[in-house]
Parts: C-alpha cells; structure tokens; sequence
C-alpha cells in the first residue's frame, strides 16, 4: 500500500475519513458512478500516450467489453463527469473507450488465458449474455470448467438481439465474445433451459442465471390480437437481428420512448418505414431514451409525438389501419392529465417498446429458490445468491432491466461469490477495496500527468450520411473520432484521480495555495460544522453531493484548511505554489477485488 | 519558476461585482516569485480590493520600482497601464504621471529595499506631497533578489539566514510616514487578507497619498526562528490594533451601532471608514497620541497592525498646486502651451 492520509484527517466531517478508499474514490466522480468502476482517467491517459492496447486492456479488466460498451454504454460516468461542472458537457469518456477499442491492434497475448490444469469445479451458467459472459471471464482463468447454456445460436444475449448492427457491428461484438468463449468455455447453443430442476442434476458446483429480462411487456387494449402487425419491440428486434424480419409496411407507429423505442423506430426506417412516429404518454423531458439516442433518431427523420395515450388498435376485416389515441393535457409537473381529444392515426405496423421484466417459467418452484410476489427471485444484493445456496442470480434477470454495465458489474460480483462458494468461503466474505496513493511529483514544475487545463469543447462525433446509412441495415452511424479529435477529447479529462493530498502539520500559512487556485476551491478558516463551513468558503460550497476535505487545526493559528472538492480542475496548482510540500498531486489507484485476485491482508 | 498557466476555467458560480467581471478578470501573469512569497498574497489582497471596489481594469496605472515586490503589479491586473521604473525612483514617475492625469487610480508597489533604503528621499518627498496614490510597501526586512542581506527595515536582533545578528536600528515606514505629515498610515500582514482587503479598499478611496506597510515574510530567507518578520513570527507578536471595516459609498447602510469604541471618519468620496478600536481612547486622527502608541507598544517588541493614522482633510498634490480639474491630458494643447506671447508676458511678470 502507499502512504495512507490515514488519521491526519479528523473525522467530525461524515464525508472525509480519507483512510477509506471511498473518499478518493468519490473524488474521481466517473469512477464512483461507473457500476463496474472502471479507472476512466487511466485510460484515457493512456490514449492521450497513443496506448491503445494498454488503454484497451485497462478498461477490460472492469467493463470486459469495452469495444461494445464504446458504443452502446448508458454512460453513467459522463452526467457525473466534473468537466460538466466546470462548462457544459462533460468529456465524451464512451467515445474515447471506443477509440482504444477500434485502434487496439493484437491484444492477444495480454488476454486473460485458462490454466493448463482445471481446478476441478464445475459452473453452469444460464444464458450467453454480458452477466453470465463477465463471470465466465473471472472464473475460467482460475480453474473452472464453464457450461454455458443459450437458447440461441450465437452467444451475447441482448448485445446481438436488441441493440441493431448500426449502432454494434456484429464483427465488434464477436470479437470480444470470442475471447472469452476461446479460453476453452464449453458453450451450447440451442439450448434452452426448459428444467432448472433437471439442470441442477447434473451437479454442478454452482449454477449462474443471467437469462436477462426476456420477457417485451404487451398493452392489452382492444383489437391488440386482431392482428399480426403488432410486434412486442424486443421480440421484433431479435427477429431482425437473426434475419427472420427484413421489412415493415411504411407507416409505422412505436409505442414508448425509451432506448428500445429508439432501436425500433430506426431500424423501422431501415426496414422501409418511411413515416415513423414514436408516440409518448408525456411530454419532453420526461422520456426514458438517452438524449444522445433521441438526438440520433430525429436526425433520421423519425417524428416524436408527445401526449399520446394509447386507446384501442384500428382493425377492419383482419388488417391493421391505426391506433386510436387519447391527446393528454398534463399539468406543470407532467403528474395528472385530462384527454383534450381522441386522435386516429394511420398505420401498417405497430411496435409495443414500452419495457421489459424478467420471466422464468422454467424454474420451478419447489427448488428452494424463492420468488417475490412480483415473480422476481430473491436475491441478496451484495453476494447475487438466490435463496438456494450454490444458485446465483445476475444482470437483469436478477433486478430487472438495466444496462450492459449493470450486467458486468454484477457478474464480476457473483463470480467472487462463486469463488468463495467453490472454496468453502461464505458468499458474504467480501475482500475489501483498496487504494494506492503515489505522489507524481518529477521536480519543480514537474507532474508526471499533463496538468495543462484545455479549454477545448466537447468535439463533435462524425455520422454517416444519411443516403449512405440507410443503405444497408447495418452500416454503422457513427464514424468514431479521428485521431485529432482523440486528442483534444482526451485532453479535456481533468484527472480527477491525481488527487490533491494535504499534510497540515507542513504548514506555514502562507495563503499560496488559496491564492493561486483558479477555482476558489480552498479555504483557510476557524473550525465548526460542515453545515456552517459550507457557507463560508472562498466559494459557497452549495453542491453536498461533493465533499470537503477538512485538515485537522494547522500549527500557527489552530484555522482548518478546508477544500470543496467540487470544481476542483486538479491542476496541482496548490502543490506547485506550496513551499513546503504540505499540499501533494498523488495518483489514486482504486483496487478492485475480482474473484481469484483476492488480497488476504 | 512554474511553467504551469494557471486555467482558464473559472468556478461556475463566481460572483460579478458592479462591472460584470469575475476576480480572474483582475488577475496578472503568473508569479515567479517563490513558492509561498508573502508578496503573492498581498497581489491577491490587492486583485481582491479592486474587484470589490469594481474598479475598471483600463482606469488604473500600476507602478514600481526594483526588487522582489516590485516584480508583483505584474501579477494583478493584466489590462491596466503599468510603468517600472528605476530603482528607488517609482514616487518620481508616480509623481508625474498624476500630474499629467488626474482621473486614474494609482497604485505603487514598493519594498524595503526600494523604498526604504536607495528611494527613501523620493518616499519622502511623495509623502510631502499628499500624492493621490496607494503606496504599498511589501516589508520583509530582507533583500531577497541578492540573497538575504539584512534591509533598511531589519529589527534590531533579528538574525539573517545565516545567523548573525543585525545591530543596525530599523527604519519604521510607519513613524516614518507619521513625522512626515502623511495622511493616511497603516500596517497589516500579507497573511491576514481580512484586515488587509479593507484597509486597501479604504486606502483606494482616500484622497491623497494612503501609506500601507505590509509585514510580507521572505519565505526563502527570512522565514527562520531568528526572524522577526517570518509567518510565525508575526503571527505570535502582531497585535490588531483596531479593527477597520470600509463601508463604501454605494452601499452604505445607517445602522445602530451603539458600541462606544467605534469610530466613523467619512472620507472624501462619501464612503465611511469604521474604527472599532481596541483600547477605548485610540484616536486615529490624532497624531500626537498615536505615535506615543506606538512608541509604547514598541518596547514590548508588539507589531500593531490596523489603519492606524488617518487624515481625511488635508489637501492632496492637485489642491495643493490648484491645477486643473481637467487631466492635464485632456486639455486642448493650445491651452496647455498658449505659445511664445503667453510665456513672455509671464516672464516680464517676474522682471
């Protein structure tokens, strides 16, 4: 370990016992957001370097596939992002990973590899998709002899089904597929789990579900069965990603607005849909889609109509004609509406995308696996472990849907639980998080991190043509950046896990520091409650998601030095002003516990 | 020297004074003064005072002369005009340039060295004068720039870096200031920036030569425990005389203040100067018994800090002179030469 800050901090403040990895950690906002905490200022220090491979690989050992998640991520990290603090729009973190993944080049000698010797445990997982993916991932490499069950006929799960090949080419998910699948995972195909009952007879050691939320919710309104038009979207989704569906009439209707909605309504538009619209219950700023994939599909041409209430489907002599729909007035706060009016709208097909749940008809229920009330297996959130030792649950078959990175996470999770559980540890031993602190201090002026603040803006990601992507169904939109744009992204990255570090006892109480910072992020004054503190700073520390980092009392005049970490653009100004080194730029490594890598200390 | 530029990002939420500029807009270059120079946050107080004061950028002339604190007007205010002069000369350039144009702010950043010692006649002469400036002094008692020899302002006893004692008596801007007629005298500490900020802002408001002395520790050679002006030092054995507040003009409030310590003195642009003095007789408008003060207060080696003299009435160099009220700049140049004919008959007055 690196040197602790440990108790040089009191801890009257709940939020800055810095002796926990949780405070630095928190710091590096995009990590702490990322379920999986992937080491994002790592990583795009490394592409800033030109080290794809490495930058690549960093990413991987958190996020597992990051080529797909580059472009499909639900980016948690980047509302969190501190640039989005300082001006508008945080750094394009997704778009950067993709650009380590596109440029990687042979990656095949620093892939985790499968022992020479099995361990002689043996794991069963339940579907090919991200969760059971990612602890194929983690276990293989240690021992296990993995069984992969998929119903369909190529791995991925919802990667391949329900995200379209303009958004993930099919060669992009294969490849990182195959690397895991080709560390020797025995996986079959066409096989759906009809008996888990039957599947845990075989003897497996421990038996892994991650069979997603297969299960497209349906709107029971009149005339919904009195046609084959009406599609369940992730249904219809999968069917066009196995080639059983190459067309749609050319008016088509989508029902929900969230991401799947998106998926639908422009791969309608692939399809031959050329009057799509996407009808919402409410108005903007209350959808579910990602801005950035509202964006995409309106610059497709695709219609967003609010305040449309479905009411009954139009069908005469067995063919679709439309859909009948209440227009909604809602007050302020989009809570209560009242129907203005009931609209009838055209169409050739309907797709329902109004989400998704979780659906397991072939678990029976004497197993002693038990269910909720909503049908939703109890799982223990930390372990994954259903109520049946040795069974594990994660992804969205264990909490519903989700994204991708909500999967991995999981996974790496119950693969730790697996591991305990096939060592005869209990599942809830959990190795601690750890942290490395390292100063990056090369002499004077001297950071071993560019510390240069660039006031460049977000840059712009590049799409195909219009003519062009609608040419063929799976001509990816999105060109990726170029190498120029790559920089200036990777330079906007304020390296928030360069950390500021404050020894108090070096003090001398010179104001240096306070003076110098460009972000009005320190404070020297007389000590009290967090509360009260933070209305006297240099700058009111008015956002309480970020906290202060007190000193204990300083050796001349027993003040606190206080920093808000808030807007902090960690340019290590403070540490350069500093003339007695109480104030240090140190490089936070968090060190995430993955199953097999267990620290015992 | 840090190769750093300091970013150019700016927190989300600053405030704007009157003007609309943030404090980075009354920001200079870069320091290449060491790391924890008290000068440095003296340049802070100072970028502070004007921003709060709202000052326009373009309307203020910076001045200097040689040495460590006269390197710093480089570090505040990039947009405003700037001269530095030679050594111990900045009064005299100070002096012409207000005689020229009587409309700017004027703020001279001096040291010991440059105003104590080679400048100490031209100091003088400017304090007779009543010039409308700031004149700050940033005090370390050393001469940093040639490597830590003891300055005109070194105390008695107090050691150099390399421990020897100084046995020469110090010179004491402020008794300096007193005996000479100045009008407004203070002493503060480059590590106190809430008494500093206000006795500067008041400072900018007086009408006539306002004399600050700033304890500015040497953080490289006279920042040790035989010092008498290192952080610590000054933090144990500075007393806050009185407590000042400057009330500007703008945003007076008339409040009840009951308190029988307090004193009001109104200065020349509408604004007020609050005293609240520590012991209940300090007069700050009398002379006499402020210099017996400090005479008092020095033989128990105590450093009184505060605006400690003021002097609101006395006419500044233009009233003095009775010059135009018009810049001398501005004037049309047939009234500021009116030629031969004119400068004859002024010469046949003297026959």
């Amino acid at each position: 370990m690196g040197p602790r800050a440990g108790p040089l901090w009191r801890g009257t403040l709940k939020t800055n016992d810095v002796s926990h990895p949780d405070y630095f950690h928190k710091v590096v906002d995009c990590q702490w957001a990322c379920p999986a905490h992937t080491n994002v200022p790592e990583y795009i220090r490394l592409i800033a370097q030109g080290r794809y491979a490495d930058a690549y690989m960093k990413n991987r050992e958190s996020n597992v596939f990051p080529a797909v998640l580059g472009r499909t991520c639900d980016r948690p990290c980047e509302p969190a992002c501190r640039r989005g603090r300082i001006e508008e729009q945080p750094v394009a973190i997704c778009r950067l990973k993709r650009v380590a993944a596109d440029l990687k080049g042979d990656i095949s000698d620093m892939l985790p590899k499968a022992p020479e010797q099995n361990n002689g445990k043996r794991v069963a997982l339940v579907g090919a998709g991200p969760a059971s993916l990612t602890v194929a991932n983690d276990l293989r490499p240690l021992g296990y002899e993995v069984t992969i069950f998929e119903k369909q006929s190529k791995p991925g799960g919802l990667m391949r089904t329900n995200i379209p090949s303009f958004r993930l080419p099919e060669s992009v998910l294969d490849e990182e597929v195959a690397n895991i699948i080709n560390m020797g995972i025995d996986i079959r195909y066409d096989s759906p789990v009809t008996s888990f009952k039957s599947l845990l007879a075989e003897g497996y050691d421990a038996v892994f579900v991650g069979s997603g939320a297969p299960r497209g919710k349906d709107l029971d309104i009149p005339g919904r069965h009195d046609s084959d038009r009406i599609h369940i979207g992730i249904d219809w989704l999968e069917s066009v990603a196995f080639n059983h569906i190459d067309s749609i009439g050319s008016r088509v209707l989508i029902i929900g607005v969230g991401n799947t909605a998106m998926d639908c309504c422009r791969t309608s538009r692939r399809l031959g849909g050329t009057e799509i619209k996407v009808m919402a219950r409410r108005p903007r700023g209350y959808f579910k889609a990602s801005p950035w994939e509202l964006d995409d599909a309106e610059e497709e041409g695709i219609d967003i109509v609010i305040n449309h209430a479905p009411k009954r489907f139009v069908v005469e002599n067995g063919v679709l004609k439309g859909m009948e729909f209440d227009r909604l007035e809602w007050d302020a706060e989009a809570r209560k509406s009242k129907t203005v009016e009931t609209v009838f709208i055209a169409a050739d097909d309907v797709i329902l995308a109004i989400g998704q749940e979780n659906a397991f008809p072939w678990i029976e229920r004497d197993l002693g696996i038990e269910f909720d009330q909503w049908e939703v297996p109890i799982v223990d959130e930390t372990t994954f472990e259903s109520t049946r030792k040795s069974v594990f649950f994660g992804g969205d078959a264990a909490f519903g849907p989700k994204n991708i990175i909500w999967a991995v996470a999981q996974g790496h999770e119950a693969a730790i639980s697996i591991h305990n559980h096939c060592q005869g540890v209990p599942a809830t031993d959990r190795p601690p998080q750890g942290m490395n602190l390292i100063s990056q201090k090369m002499g004077i002026s001297e950071w071993s991190y560019h510390n240069d603040y660039n006031p460049a803006h977000r840059q712009k990601m590049k799409h195909v043509d219009l003519e062009e992507r609608f040419r063929q169904l799976n001509v990816e939109v999105e060109v990726g950046f170029n190498l120029e744009q790559t920089a200036r992204e990777a330079q906007r990255c304020l390296n928030c896990d360069i950390e500021t570090v404050f020894v108090p006892k070096k003090c001398i109480e010179c104001d240096a520091c306070i003076d110098i910072c460009p972000v009005q992020c320190l404070t020297i004054t007389r000590d009290s409650e967090e509360a009260e503190l933070r209305t006297r700073l240099s700058a009111p520390a008015t956002n309480l998601d970020q906290a202060l980092y007190a000193s204990e009392a300083l050796p001349q005049t027993k003040r606190v030095m206080v920093k808000d970490e808030d807007v902090c653009v960690h340019c290590g100004l403070c540490a350069e002003r500093c003339p007695t080194a109480a104030w240090d730029m140190q490089k936070f490594n968090l060190l995430i516990q993955y199953a097999g890598t267990s620290c015992t200390t | 020297m840090p190769s750093i530029t300091k970013p150019l990002a700016t927190h989300p939420t600053a405030q704007r004074n009157q003007l609309g500029l943030t404090i980075r807009d009354y920001e200079g270059s870069m320091s290449t003064l060491c790391a924890g120079c008290g000068h440095d946050s003296i340049t802070a107080a100072i970028v502070r005072a004007l921003w709060e004061q709202s000052t326009p950028p373009h309307r203020i002339a910076k001045l200097s002369g040689i040495g460590c604190s006269s390197k710093t007007p480089t570090y505040f205010v990039n947009g405003a005009h700037g001269f530095n002069s030679a050594h111990g000369r900045m009064p005299a350039i100070a002096a012409g340039a207000i005689a020229a144009n009587c409309d700017l702010t004027y703020i001279g950043v001096s040291g010991d060295g440059d105003s104590l010692s080679i400048g100490l006649g031209q100091l003088s002469h400017a304090i007779r004068r009543n010039l409308k400036m700031v004149y700050v002094i940033e005090n370390n008692g050393v001469y940093g720039l040639t490597k830590g020899q003891f300055s005109a302002s070194a105390d008695l006893g107090s050691k150099s870096k390399r421990g020897e004692a100084n046995r020469m008596a110090p010179i004491d801007p402020v008794r300096l200031g007193l005996s000479l007629g100045a009008t407004f005298v203070a002493r503060s500490f480059s590590g106190d920036k809430e008494q500093l900020v206000p006795i500067l802002r008041a400072a900018l408001s007086h009408r006539g030569f306002a004399l600050i002395d700033v304890i500015s520790p040497c953080v490289t050679f006279n920042d040790h425990n035989g010092s008498t002006k290192s952080y610590l030092h000054t933090r144990r054995y500075s007393r806050q005389l009185v407590e000042s507040d400057f009330v500007p003009h703008a945003d007076e409030i008339v409040a009840d203040i009951t308190s029988a310590g307090t004193t009001a003195v109104k200065m020349h642009d509408g604004s007020t100067v609050m005293f609240r003095s520590v012991p209940a007789d300090y007069d700050p408008t009398d002379r006499a018994k402020v210099s017996a003060y400090l005479d008092q207060h020095q033989k128990d080696g105590q450093i009184l800090t505060g605006l400690l003299y003021i002097d609101g009435e006395s006419p500044d160099v233009h009233e003095m002179n009775r010059t135009s009220a018009t810049p001398l700049r501005e004037l049309d140049y047939s009234k500021l030469c009116p030629g031969s004919a004119a400068l004859d008959a002024l010469q046949e007055d003297y026959r």
